[in-house]
Formats: structure tokens, C-alpha cells, sequence
């Protein structure tokens, strides 16, 4: 501790750095945000960080709506609970954010909460009030767009409104490049728009301590002599990167440069879901930190949990 | 929110002439510029071009609710509102029938019944609300001229004898159908962009479009695979636009394409792992939707329709709010029925598939005309 703290005087004069020894301790004291599944926890290195930028990727229909709304609840879990006791940003791209569904995770999850913390349960009665699904919902910030536009107004305007909401830990943009894909018409300015925005989200991480979940559709592409899967615009990008070099020449800013690098260094972590057989899977593709894993996961109608737990077998839900 | 006008957003004084000079009037004109590029159109300092674009922002975003918010919306409005099929066991899988302000999409082989399903449902939307239905007009996008109004009364007279029984109502409730048939393309956007303005007028409370696959020519179908700009996902984003601003469900059928090689997709990481193991298992015959994996991610519900082991079955392959579960079905001239409405659940891969295997009836499966 003494160390500690005679090292970060003597770095005093470097403002807005931090000795290697400071950020370890930061990090090992950080909570991170359940998956809801164990497994998934694992190889994520303890759920999503805070201050990291993790893009999750996958086919329609495997679960990233489903993972995006079980993190908007799981980082409500109140600090007596073992959370993180914050709140949400939804930012829903694709219109694919039911609230009926919203609702049915929350009551999973406090299920599980009173599940694990019988004894919590009893004593503090003030707890329990706290522990409904509709102050679940309370908490989760919600913006619908329909355009790009829109999309990078609200990513410039969320500096402010995190300004005003102090108590928001993640943010989860589903999916980020729909719109992009959709109406976009010059490519090179799309892929320097677009890092700009990767940009911001990362910077916003770190200064407001909190986690930035990105989901991303999937497209297919030519590879090897094969149909590969591959996330968007990561290849898309890089296709387009000499047209942007070219472009960034052209206007004689040296540092476009850097800006028109493609979209897959934008995040910090990259999860990929997938179909194993008959299993739905996550495979971490990119970390900084962490071995490159899968695990097998299931979705329920109580939300992301373990495979095989007993809770996985399918209810039919409503 | 996109093409707000600057000029409307009471900016400071300073910034609004100077972004008025530089004839960058909406709100899209000035956000889909980098940083850097702004600050060279305007000719002014990083300070100057950030102060804009927080300000602009900040009148482009559109406003945030809670969760809590929109259930309470949700129920203000009725519950959410649903369309029921009046397939029972499909009914219960989707939480009440096809929602309103969604975009559902129906896929499946040629004469597999995608149409009668659209039939159906254009009649049961029109049907007054103590029978079931949403009392309003609707939309028919016929896009392969294969609307038959002889075929959907003949649907409805024999699901419902007893509605129909009444003089005139099934000349009442054909009249509310207002069916477009769009020759090409341009047509079909043309007649979309149109399209909002109608819908809010005229009480319109459904829009099917059948199918959306059919403008997609062969040049444009490397769309799926490479990067092209496509028109129809303009479209699409359009379609998802409209469900959303006027709380109709919308329904689009979706036409399939043979595979082109023999494995299904996979990820680079997948195939390395797997090297040359696993040839042995293929489906025989293998089938996507056309139109792409882009568009599969951008539906809310997908009805998949397939046959496979001598049935034919309506598979609930994507919903937000239910597990995929499949169920056998027939057609009769009552139109589809359900053999079970139990329902058989499905996982793994077999939940996207479509399959399209031994039925004679429908011949060596041509691609739709």
C-alpha cells in the first residue's frame, strides 16, 4: 500500500496516466456483470467488464437480443446481491426489444436472487421492496432508432446524458451496424464515421467506468474457396481501406490515417455465438487478457443460463 | 429526426449562420461528417465543430423512455395487440398471433401454402373485433400476381360458415382489401414511399407484401454474398419503419434458394477446428431464404414453412418471445389447418434450416417464377 502510493506520487507530474501496479489493483477490485450463465462467466474472465468495449456477434436467432437484455437486468442486481447495483442504456437499432420479454428475464433473475440469498431475503425487508421486476425496468434507458443518424446523434449526445445519469454501468447497442449497412451509400466515409464512433464508445467506457456491449449481425463471405460467416463490416472495412487511404491523401490529413483502420480493432473483446449440433455456444475470439475459449450456453425462458443446469429445459414460454 | 432542419433547432446564433453558409441544413448533413472533415468545410477550430455537432446531436437524438415506460405504453394500448391466425397451437407459441407493429416474415418453398397463409390473414384483419379480427382495411402487395380473391372467400367461407352466412359481408369485407401488384422494382419502392401516408389515412390495419423476393434479379442475388448496396434493404429498413409508426403488423413472404455449396455457413474458426472430419453429414436437400442473412437478422418473427418426413410443417424459427417449435399442418380449402396443436420442439441448427424433402406434389422444386 505504502509502495503503492509513493509510486503514483513520483508519476504525479504525468497527468492522466496510472502505474501498471495502480490499474491491476483497480481492476482486480472491479465488479464485472454477470452473463447470467456460469460458463459464459468463465471464459469472459467474470462477465462483461466495465471500462471495455465487447462486441458480441452471431446468426439471427441465437441469442444476442436475448443476451442484450439479460445484461440490461443482470446489472441492476443490487450491491447486497453480489451486483452491481447500476442501471442500463438500450440503444435498439433493429426494433427487436420486447418489453413483455424484458419483463419475464427480470422475474427470472430475481427468482434466482432469492434463489441464492434465502437468508438475505428474510432479513431485510427494505431489500425485497426493492426487488420487483418493474424497478428492473425502471431502470433501463431506452432509445428506438430508426436511422444513422440518429444512431451517432445519440452516441454524441450520451456524453451528456451519462453526465446527467451518473449511476448507468453498461450500454448496449443492438445492433450497431444495421442502419449503417442499410443506407449508407459512400463506404470509405461510412468506415471513418463508423471508427469515429467506436471512438467515442471506448472513451465514454473508460471515463464513466462503465461497459459498452456492441451486437453485431453476421454476413456471409467468400473465403478459401468456401461460404465463411463473418461479423459485419469487419471485413467490409477492410475492403474499403485503401479507397479511405486514398480519400484521407486526397484531403492531406495525415491523421485519417489511423481513423480509417478497420472496424475489428474498434472493440476490446469480441464473443462470438454459435450453433455447436444442437447446442447454442460462445466462442471468445478476441481478448486482450483472456485464452480463446468456448463454452456451451442456453437460453430459457428465464433468460441466458448454464447449459445442461436443470433450469435449461425448455418451458414453453407464456 | 434524421432530416430535422437545422435552422429549427435554436442553435446559438453564431453556429447557425455558420452552418447555413455552408448549406449543411439537416441534421444528417452535419453528423455523417468526420470530425476533421467538418472542421475543413467549416473553417473553423476543433472547439467550434464539436460545440455543432453536441448541439445538433442533441436535437437529432430521439428521446429516451424506460422500460417501465413502454410496458405501461404497451398496456395503455391494448396489450400489445396481436392478429390471431386462428391456428390455435401457432396462436399460443407466439403469445397471441402475429404482433402488431412487427415485422413477420413467412419463408418457404414454392406451394408449400405461403400464400394461403397471407390469404387468410388479409381476411381475418378485416373481420369486425368480436370476430377476432382488427375491423380495418388492408394492404396486399401482390408482387407475383398470384392473389386470388375467388380463393380467399372460398378460405374464409369455409373456416367460418357461420360468419359468412350473412348476406353482403363477404363482399363488405373483400372491399377493404386494397391489393397493389408493382411491376418492378421501382414500382415497389415508389409505391412504398406512398405507402405511409395511405396507412394512416385509411384505417389500415394490416400490409402484406407477397413476396418480397420476387424483384431480386440474379445480378443483384451476389448481394448475399459479397457487398452490394442493395435496394430491397432500403426497403426493408422502410417496412420495419412503417410496422413501428403505425402499430399494424406487418407480414412479408420470402422465397428460398438453393444452397450453393454443399456445407452449411460456418465461422473461419469452426472450419479450422473441424478440418475434414465431418464430411459425412448433409442434408439433402438444403435450402435458404433468399434475400440473405442480412434480412434474416432484421425480421422479428420468422414463420418458416418446410416439408420434410411426408408432412408439411410451419416451424416458428426467430421470435423474441417464444422457443422454436414446430407444427404439422395441411391445406384444405379452408386453407391451412394444423394437425396438432401441441407442437414438437425444435433445437440446434434444425431451427434455421428450411427443409424441402420428398414430396411429390411438389415436383423437382422450381425456383418461383
Amino acid at each position: 500500500m505504502n509502495c503503492n502510493s509513493t509510486a503514483s506520487h513520483s508519476f504525479k507530474y504525468v497527468t492522466g496516466a496510472q502505474n501498471a501496479w495502480d490499474m491491476l489493483s483497480e481492476e482486480q477490485s472491479q465488479k464485472h456483470i454477470t452473463t447470467g450463465s456460469g460458463d459464459l462467466n468463465g471464459i469472459l474472465g467474470g462477465g462483461i467488464h466495465c471500462k471495455e468495449v465487447t462486441e458480441i456477434g452471431g446468426v439471427p436467432g441465437i441469442g444476442k437480443t436475448q443476451l442484450g437484455i439479460q445484461l440490461a437486468i443482470n446489472v441492476q442486481i443490487p450491491v447486497d446481491y453480489g451486483g452491481l447495483g447500476g442501471k442500463a442504456i438500450y440503444i435498439d437499432t433493429e426494433g427487436s426489444f420486447m418489453v413483455e420479454r424484458v419483463y419475464q428475464i427480470a422475474e427470472g433473475c430475481i427468482s434466482d436472487i432469492m434463489e441464492y440469498f434465502p437468508c438475505h431475503h428474510d432479513k431485510s425487508s427494505s431489500g425485497q421492496e426493492n426487488l420487483q421486476p418493474e424497478s428492473f425496468l425502471a431502470g433501463i434507458y431506452y432509445f428506438r432508432i430508426c436511422s444513422y443518424t440518429e444512431q451517432i446523434a445519440v452516441i454524441n449526445y450520451l456524453e451528456k446524458f451519462l453526465g446527467e445519469h451518473k449511476d448507468v454501468r453498461i450500454v448496449i447497442i443492438d445492433s450497431v451496424t444495421f442502419h449503417f449497412r442499410q443506407d449508407f451509400d459512400d463506404l470509405a466515409l461510412r468506415t471513418r464515421v463508423l471508427s469515429g464512433l467506436s471512438l467515442k464508445l471506448m472513451k465514454l467506457s473508460k471515463s464513466y467506468n462503465l461497459a459498452v456491449v456492441l451486437l453485431n449481425q453476421v454476413t456471409t463471405k467468400f473465403t478459401e474457396g468456401s461460404f465463411q460467416l463473418t461479423l459485419a463490416l469487419v471485413t467490409a472495412s477492410r475492403q474499403h481501406l485503401r479507397r479511405g487511404w486514398m480519400l484521407a491523401r486526397k484531403i492531406s490529413f495525415p491523421s485519417r490515417i489511423a481513423d480509417s483502420d478497420s472496424w475489428s480493432h474498434s472493440c476490446t473483446n469480441r464473443l462470438i455465438l454459435y450453433w455447436k449440433g444442437n447446442e447454442r455456444c460462445a466462442y471468445l475470439d478476441k481478448s486482450p487478457s483472456l485464452p480463446v475459449a468456448s463454452t456451451p450456453y442456453a437460453v430459457t425462458s428465464k433468460g441466458v443460463r448454464d447449459a445442461g443446469s436443470s433450469s435449461c429445459k425448455r418451458v414453453r414460454v407464456m | 429526426m434524421a432530416n430535422k432542419l437545422v435552422s429549427d433547432m435554436c442553435l446559438p446564433p453564431h453556429l447557425a449562420h455558420l452552418l447555413a453558409a455552408r448549406r449543411l441544413t439537416t441534421a444528417k448533413d452535419v453528423l455523417s461528417l468526420p470530425e476533421v472533415e467538418l472542421m475543413s468545410l467549416l473553417d473553423a477550430g476543433l472547439a467550434t465543430a464539436r460545440d455543432a455537432v453536441c448541439h445538433v446531436s442533441e436535437f437529432a437524438c430521439p428521446p429516451c423512455q424506460t422500460a417501465l415506460a413502454l410496458l405501461d405504453e404497451r398496456v395503455r394500448l391494448g396489450g400489445g395487440g396481436r392478429l390471431a391466425t386462428t391456428l390455435c397451437g401457432l396462436d399460443e407459441a407466439l403469445g397471441g398471433g402475429i404482433p402488431l407493429g412487427k415485422l413477420t416474415e413467412v419463408v418457404g418453398p414454392s406451394g408449400i401454402g405461403k400464400t394461403q397463409f397471407c390469404l387468410k390473414l388479409a381476411l381475418l384483419a378485416t373481420l369486425p373485433e368480436c370476430y377476432g379480427g382488427l375491423n380495418g382495411r388492408v394492404v396486399y402487395i401482390d408482387t407475383e400476381s398470384k392473389f386470388s380473391s375467388r380463393r380467399m372467400i372460398e378460405i374464409c367461407q369455409k373456416s367460418f360458415p357461420q360468419i359468412f352466412r350473412q348476406e353482403g359481408l363477404a363482399q363488405k369485407m373483400a372491399g377493404r382489401i386494397l391489393v397493389m401488384r408493382p411491376a418492378s422494382l421501382s414500382d415497389f419502392t415508389k409505391s412504398l414511399e406512398q405507402m405511409k401516408v395511405t396507412l394512416l389515412q385509411n384505417d389500415v390495419k394490416l400490409l402484406i407484401v407477397d413476396s418480397v423476393a420476387a424483384f431480386m434479379s440474379s445480378e443483384n442475388e451476389r448481394g448475399t454474398t459479397g457487398f452490394t448496396q442493395h435496394p430491397l434493404r432500403w426497403a426493408l429498413s422502410f417496412l420495419k419503419s412503417i410496422a413501428e409508426l403505425t402499430r399494424i403488423p406487418v407480414v412479408v413472404s420470402n422465397q428460398v434458394r438453393s444452397q450453393s455449396n454443399d456445407d452449411g455457413y460456418h465461422y473461419s474458426f469452426e472450419v479450422k477446428r473441424m478440418g475434414d472430419g465431418d464430411g459425412a453429414e448433409r442434408l439433402e436437400s438444403h435450402l435458404v431464404a433468399a434475400l440473405g442473412i442480412q434480412w434474416a437478422h432484421a425480421v422479428t418473427i420468422r414463420l418458416v414453412f418446410e416439408s420434410h418426413s411426408g408432412q408439411r410443417f410451419i416451424k416458428v424459427a426467430k421470435s423474441p418471445m417464444s422457443p422454436a417449435v414446430a407444427f404439422p399442418f395441411i391445406v384444405e380449402s379452408s386453407g391451412i389447418t394444423l394437425l396438432n396443436d401441441e407442437g414438437i420442439d425444435v433445437s440446434g441448427p434444425e431451427i434455421t434450416s428450411i427443409r424441402c424433402q420428398g414430396q411429390n406434389l411438389l415436383g423437382p422444386l422450381p425456383l418461383e417464377n
